[in-house]
């Protein structure tokens, strides 16, 4: 039996803002195993960031006790602070430094002998790949490439304890499958004990462990496998020939019974109550010849059950949109050609092309960088267009009439209503904006409140509210003058499964009525709910098509049933391949 | 849309751009503090009048004359007489380390050269290094012994000079440097507040994103740009108003003119400082570059205003340069107002002026609102 690297008995922290007492820590007792990856997991504001903070000694413990490797947290945050890497969430590098002066900086910083480095650049350049671009600019890097320097400069002394806070959050898929690897091989190598937070529930399986944290309190500590055992032979793929798989989520979300009704390949995953699904066939015509099949629970599923439990707020609310029930019609309302953007000598939108139907979902799938958004904002006419064109209903919004965008509903990628204004005068403030007034404000001011449950904070500053009621106040601003067209920047970005749960739900039901919804996301899964999406890399359309026609590229012998994620990584990999044959040929005359 | 609905878009946006700024609590200070510290500094400390000129005194002369001519220097209560000196030597460690500002050094024959009828010698040195003091102090003195003169001609003890200057200084008649400054301050501030309130306002919006949700709605830019010009002119006026109370009630500056005149000049000058904040703010990405173009443009418009140094003495091309800056304009009706009962009629070389640089400025930010966005 090993001692425990890092031990923390009973540890509590508050916060102080304004007049608010926050309870970010309250009694949390763990202690993570020598030489293994734990997984540090739980929707936001459960206080993963506060934790990892304090093992590394950036805050200070308000009471309980914090170990590691034998070193007390409060008395020797120094020492503790030697043998402890920890990389931030948001990166700490110097932008304006090159790869190399980052690294040698964090070596100067951890005090690694000069004598020494040259060796360990190289195995970190090796492991990290970044070995073609030590001159290049940190700022210059790619998302993933960015992580990957943040992490190898963690790594330039070696160190006992690794903490990584959120490393892979918005990375592409092929950028995290590194990431993942260089961190176990510093696990088997060096035997280091590794503390990791992620918002991937996917990602909880690759873990040894996984500490369940939500609102200040630890859950669980348990292997993925003895989570899943909770929702043994409950968790069911539900699917039918004649209903779309949005109905089919949309009828079985709102029925008791059910915990958790998501949109996945081939039909809806649920997770029900009890062991017996039965219960769900009299809801349903025969004629829809509803299908049902057991399959092997996630960690997700488990995950959703236990937070269910904890949230009494289910947020099923439906949204009744005002348009007649229409199926996706054939008619063009976004049209994008040939589209470019540049930034000085950086292509960030290089020729896009696509089309958007009548009340379909159509997702815009990349990696943080891609260009997904730089391509919304043209698309909404916030920024000028260097060549191509576009068009929103008919007409181009940059130069068109500004009657023309009372059709558009926008939700920016980051929170954009005044955080100083409470919920009502944003509210108000929006209402106004859309040319409703008197009456009619009031009616939709009081839809907004009623829809999206926030009664409770219409007097509170939008600044300070949960990330939750933020997304859901965009949210109803986005849909105050009932938009035919919405763009969605990155909805989901940085809000807990249960939160996406939510607004997908909404986003689904505004769909079947009729209302068309341009999504951008960086969770590949999220392209089940859409009917048509366009894969983006670096600025390129890398493909285009159903999810099904996605999955279908991919299909190999080896790989009969690819996941988007796969796709993803079979397209990318493809484009690398055809630029260097293209490298290739340049090169020989 | 109808008038009434845009006038009642018009009151939303200026309802949310005056919460924006009255809730935020670091925006609330700019509007309160700055205008209260600027107040009471220039109020009090920025004066051309020198109330303590140091002296010394080296006295070769046992007479009477001197005496009375050293009694009255050391009589006025502008000066101070700290040291009397007995050697030569003396004189030059006291300007030296600035013990006094100025030493007199009476002829041994002054006295005896008076009581003859002849000229008296008295010898002045003055430490130039501040001219503009030194030059002041030298006024003071040169008076001093003008009065001497005389009251000594009077008394039949000397032929009393052919000519006598009679001065009087109009509208400020005591020549206090406080009624100039202060009925600066009036203009300074205002453009300071209502610069910076704007110029942040569409750079604060940016930075925050929320730029790009206003944006998206159907509004006009132009009504964006009225939402955000009504509260810098709101605020602008209101501080303008509040310095011209306190001038009046608590620094005693006269208030000769038309209110009416002086309020036609206040809007026009608020109007066209919030068009410069406007422009600079969409200009700006960040609030960083705002306050950095706010202040870019606030120091030379200070300097070039003839608020401390008159336009005429500055060099012909760089006074064509001030006919760019309203603040110029502005104060040359804000002092009329104050100390000549200046009018309407008076003003309008100044109005027109400022009419122009605010239409301006106002279509350049409308502008640029839109076309100008990375």
């Amino acid at each position: 039996m090993s001692v425990a690297e890092v031990s923390v008995e009973n540890l509590c922290k508050t916060f102080h803002v304004g007049k608010q007492t926050i309870q970010a820590l309250n009694n949390v007792s763990f202690s993570l195993k020598p030489g293994q990856v734990t997984g540090l997991i739980g929707p936001d504001g459960a206080g993963k960031t506060t934790l990892m903070r304090l093992l590394c000694g950036l805050l200070t413990i308000d009471s309980g006790r914090i170990t590691v490797s034998g070193l007390d947290g409060a008395t020797q945050a120094a020492d503790i602070q030697a043998s402890v890497s920890y990389m931030p969430q948001r990166f700490g590098l110097y932008e304006d430094l090159t790869v190399q002066e980052n690294l040698d900086l964090y070596a100067d910083l951890k005090g690694l002998a000069p004598g020494q480095r040259q060796t360990r650049y190289e195995e970190l350049m090796k492991l990290t790949g970044l070995a073609p671009f030590t001159g290049r600019l940190a700022g210059k890097l790619s998302g993933g490439m960015k992580q990957k320097l943040g992490l190898a400069c963690a790594l330039v002394v070696t160190p006992k304890v690794l903490i990584l806070d959120e490393p892979t959050v918005g990375v592409d898929p092929i950028s995290r499958r590194e990431l993942w690897h260089i961190v176990y091989q510093q696990v088997e190598q060096a035997g280091m004990t590794v503390l990791l937070s992620t918002a991937y529930l996917d990602e909880a399986e690759r873990c040894a462990e996984v500490i369940l944290l939500h609102e200040g309190k630890m859950l669980q500590q348990a292997t993925p496998a003895i989570f899943s055992e909770r929702v043994q032979g409950r968790s069911w793929l539900v699917s039918s020939p004649h209903l779309s798989n949005r109905q089919l989520q949309l009828k079985l979300s709102q029925l008791p019974g059910i915990i958790d009704a998501l949109i996945v390949q081939g039909g809806v995953r649920v997770v029900t109550e009890t062991a017996d699904i039965s219960f769900i066939q009299p809801s349903f015509d025969a004629a829809t010849s509803l299908q049902t099949k057991a399959i092997t629970p996630s960690f997700e599923d488990s995950f959703i059950d236990r937070l269910k439990q904890h949230n009494t707020d289910t947020g099923k609310t439906a949204i009744t949109a005002h348009i007649a029930a229409e199926h996706p019609s054939d008619e063009v309302v976004i049209k994008v050609d040939q589209l470019k953007r540049t930034f000085g000598d950086f292509i960030a939108v290089n020729k896009v092309s696509f089309n958007v139907n009548k009340g379909e979902i159509f997702g815009l799938l990349g990696a943080n960088g891609a260009g997904k958004s730089t391509t919304f904002r043209m698309l909404c006419g916030l920024l000028p267009i260097s060549s191509g064109h576009c068009s929103v209903a008919g007409v181009d919004l940059r130069h068109a009439a500004n009657q023309a965008r009372q059709n558009i509903g926008y939700m920016a990628q980051k929170f954009s209503l005044y955080g100083q204004l409470t919920v009502m005068q944003n509210l108000r403030f929006y209402a106004s904006c859309y040319g409703l007034f008197k009456k009619q404000q009031q009616a939709r001011i009081q839809w907004a409140i009623d829809t999206f449950e926030l009664e409770p904070y219409r007097n509170t500053n939008t600044a300070d509210m949960p990330l939750g009621y933020k997304q859901r106040m965009s949210f109803a601003v986005a849909l105050m003058h009932q938009p035919d067209i919405l763009f969605l920047d990155e909805p989901t970005s940085g809000i807990d499964p249960l939160a996406r749960r939510e607004f997908w739900a909404r986003t689904n039901a505004l769909a079947e009525s009729g209302v068309t919804v341009l999504v951008t996301t960086h969770f590949m899964e999220e392209a089940n709910y859409c009917d048509h999406m366009v894969i983006m890399a670096n600025g390129t359309v890398l493909a285009k098509g159903t999810p099904e026609q996605m999955k279908q590229l991919a299909q190999q012998e080896n790989q009969p049933e690819p996941s988007m994620e796969d796709a993803f990584i079979y397209l990318i990999e493809q484009q690398m391949n055809k630029q260097s044959a293209r490298q290739k040929q340049v090169s020989t005359p | 849309m109808s008038i009434r609905r845009h006038l009642l878009l018009i009151i939303a946006l200026a309802i949310k751009e005056l919460l924006a700024l009255l809730r935020d609590k670091k925006s609330r200070m700019v509007l309160i503090g700055p205008p209260i510290a600027q107040l009471l500094i220039f109020g009090y400390a920025a004066t051309f009048d020198l109330n303590h000129i140091t002296l010394a005194v080296y006295n070769e002369d046992p007479g009477e004359a001197s005496r009375e001519l050293i009694s009255r220097l050391s009589g006025s209560p502008n000066i101070d007489l700290l040291y009397t000196i007995q050697h030569e030597s003396e004189i030059k460690p006291l300007i030296d380390n600035q013990d006094v500002l100025m030493v007199v050094h009476i002829h041994p024959q002054f006295s005896a050269d008076i009581s003859q009828g002849k000229s008296g010698k008295v010898q002045l040195i003055l430490d130039g290094r501040n001219s503009n003091t030194a030059m002041i102090a030298l006024n003071y003195t040169r008076e001093i012994i003008l009065q001497l003169n005389q009251q000594w001609a009077k008394n039949g003890l000397l032929h009393g000079p052919p000519v006598i200057l009679e001065s009087r200084a109009w509208y400020n008649e005591n020549l206090r440097s406080r009624w100039f400054i202060v009925s600066g301050i009036i203009g300074l501030l205002s453009l300071v507040v209502s610069l910076v309130v704007t110029a942040l306002s569409v750079a604060r919006e940016r930075e925050q994103g929320t730029f790009d949700q206003l944006l998206v709605t159907p509004v006009h830019p132009a009504f964006i740009l009225i939402g955000k010009a009504i509260p810098g002119l709101l605020i602008g006026i209101l501080e303008a108003s509040f310095i011209i109370v306190v001038a009046v009630l608590w620094f005693d500056l006269p208030f000769r003119g038309s209110i009416g005149a002086l309020y036609l000049g206040v809007f026009l000058f608020t109007l066209s400082s919030v068009g410069i904040g406007l422009m600079i703010s969409s200009i700006c990405v960040t609030q960083q570059q705002a306050v950095l173009g706010a202040f870019m443009f606030l120091v030379p418009a200070v300097i070039l205003s003839g608020f401390a140094t008159p336009i005429a003495n500055m060099p012909d091309s760089v006074q064509l340069i001030t006919y760019l800056d309203p603040l110029r304009y502005f104060l040359i009706i804000v002092r009329s107002v104050f100390m000549e009962a200046g009018s309407y009629n008076l003003f309008w070389p100044q109005y027109w002026p400022m009419v122009i640089i605010a239409i301006t400025t106002l279509t350049m930010a409308a502008w640029l609102f839109r076309h100008k966005m990375y």
